[in-house]
């Protein structure tokens, strides 16, 4: 169940912030997507998780259903003032199998006490979730994930305001999940964190810059090209009509 | 005295509406007010005014018709509010505000173009204390009506209210659930404004649910106490009606509103007692 992407191009009313990308996620990667403020990391998850239409070409999944995608936002899209406690939130993760009226069993609470367990929280089942500091939270998260046994996981920056521990902590678990068979595609700040952990990386200035080995798209060419395109703007763009096949 | 309020066919057929606008409206009023659309639910309120205008003038006081026309305005109002705020750049609070202000200016109008001034008033102030058995039945229907298909929609709509994300990225219909709960809360306006009137048909849906924030944060404590809240204003709130010979409906409202100014300065969580008079802490 290879990724592919066919030219896509994603973005905001007629200004597309991913440009005639080009590329393959492989069964079973794990790849970090990096580049500048402004570079359409977070757009191409988006575009990714069938969350905005595209401009330009197609996605092929290899098979594999809307429902086993997995998509983690960033923090602030959850209202988390909401009156409802930790286990409520974990058991939705049961959402793909259950539905919206599916009886929740025992089984079902059991799984969700394991996938807490995982992450460390099984003390604060009960505790109503504007009790949790940003980084439970984000451990919370991660459980729901877990339950909802997504082929492919798409998560934008699930590490910005986390501490050292619970990060390291949270990217064993995607490991884990890569090592059952689950395709990550993540975006991701730390430099240091991708080329510890991420064998793959995609790096996007709106226009893909370089993307397969961490180590070879890292290089200081690479992410000065990627930092020279960033924020530039112009305000009269002509229409364009390339085609895709070209990189840059 | 209070035996004669018992006894009181009228006075009975009062409380048993004003029940069930309560165990109808203030668990919608809690997902309205956690929705942060508080103030959506009033312009509903306001905005179902022209439909039972019209229905007032082409059928009479005809409880059914002014029910029917009542749910086509508010539905219609809350419907062109969100169209033209996603094909012009006005925000739908704006929006909103604009088209209910008309929409009030409009029903006024019409009434006291065509009716008495007592038309008017039994509109705009609702009449309790003179509900028929027909009312009271519907009333009683629409209750149950909303408490079964809230309990059908619960978990979808506390995921579309909390993390509307998650709930797409999993394929659930948002939309769908969203439009169900306007369409519930719509008609709950219209079966309490018989009772309670246009203007403040909101009050017993939004003042119990605003007070039981201040009690808990668990979501179905939260809907429990907003009904219990609801049910005794109701109650004590007709009581004082009855026996005072004062209008139902805003002595109900000033009664719950009571029960809200008690439950900001003493609830247990963020009232004035947590802030500044704390609770004695935990070990860390």
């Amino acid at each position: 169940m290879t990724i592919k992407l066919t030219n896509l191009s994603a973005g905001y009313d007629r200004r597309p912030v991913v440009h005639h990308v080009n590329g393959e996620f492989a069964d079973a990667s794990m790849t970090a997507v990096v580049g500048p403020n402004g570079g359409g990391k977070s757009t191409l998850v988006k575009a990714l998780a069938g969350f905005m239409p595209l401009m330009t070409g197609s996605v092929d999944y290899g098979g594999v259903a809307r429902g086993e995608i997995a998509y983690l936002p960033q923090q602030f899209e959850i209202d988390r003032t909401f009156p409802i406690n930790v286990m409520d939130v974990v058991l939705a993760g049961h959402w793909p199998k259950l539905g919206a009226l599916g009886r929740r069993r025992n089984e079902h609470r059991e799984a969700a006490m394991r996938a807490l367990t995982m992450v460390d929280m099984a003390s604060f089942a009960t505790r109503p979730i504007i009790s949790l500091s940003t980084g439970q939270w984000q451990r919370v998260l991660f459980a729901r994930l877990s339950l909802q046994r997504a082929k492919i996981i798409l998560l934008d920056e699930p590490f910005a305001a986390i501490d050292s521990r619970t990060t390291h902590d949270l990217i064993h678990v995607l490991e884990h999940w890569r090592q059952h068979g689950c395709t990550i595609i993540c975006v991701m700040h730390d430099f240091q964190l991708v080329r510890d952990h991420f064998p793959q990386t995609l790096l996007l200035a709106r226009d893909l810059i370089a993307w397969g080995d961490t180590g070879d798209v890292m290089r200081d060419e690479n992410l000065a090209r990627a930092s020279a395109q960033a924020g530039t703007w112009v305000e009269h763009a002509d229409v364009c009509d390339a085609q895709g096949g070209h990189a840059a | 005295m209070m035996n004669g309020f018992f006894n009181d066919p009228a006075m009975q057929r009062a409380l048993i509406a004003a029940l069930c606008v309560s165990v109808g409206s203030a668990p919608l009023g809690v997902f309205l007010v956690l929705r942060r659309m508080s103030l959506m639910g009033d312009v509903m309120a306001h905005a179902i005014l022209p439909g039972v205008a019209a229905a007032f003038i082409l059928c009479g006081m005809s409880i059914p018709m002014m029910s029917i026309g009542g749910v086509a305005a508010g539905l219609s109002v809350a419907l062109i509010a969100g169209f033209v705020t996603r094909v012009t750049s006005l925000r739908e609070d704006a929006s909103l505000a604009a088209f209910y202000l008309i929409a009030v200016a409009a029903g006024v109008m019409m009434i006291a173009l065509h009716g008495s001034a007592k038309d008017l008033e039994d509109i705009l102030f609702g009449d309790a204390q003179n509900l028929d058995n027909g009312i009271v039945s519907l009333m009683a229907g629409i209750s149950a009506v909303t408490v079964v298909v809230l309990a059908m929609i619960y978990r979808p709509l506390v995921m579309e209210s909390f993390d509307p994300v998650f709930l797409r990225s999993v394929g659930g219909k948002g939309g769908l659930v969203q439009g169900m709960f306007l369409t519930l809360a719509v008609l709950n306006m219209v079966e309490s404004y018989r009772a309670m009137g246009t203007l403040m048909s909101a009050g017993l849906m939004l003042i119990p649910a605003i007070a039981a924030q201040f009690w808990t944060q668990r979501l179905r404590t939260m809907l429990v106490v907003s009904i219990g809240i609801a049910v005794v204003g109701a109650v004590i709130g007709l009581m004082i009606a009855f026996a005072a010979q004062v209008p139902s409906g805003p002595a109900i409202i000033l009664v719950v509103g009571g029960m809200y100014v008690l439950s900001l300065l003493l609830g247990r969580f963020g009232s004035v007692r947590a802030r500044y008079f704390p609770f004695k802490h935990f070990k860390a």
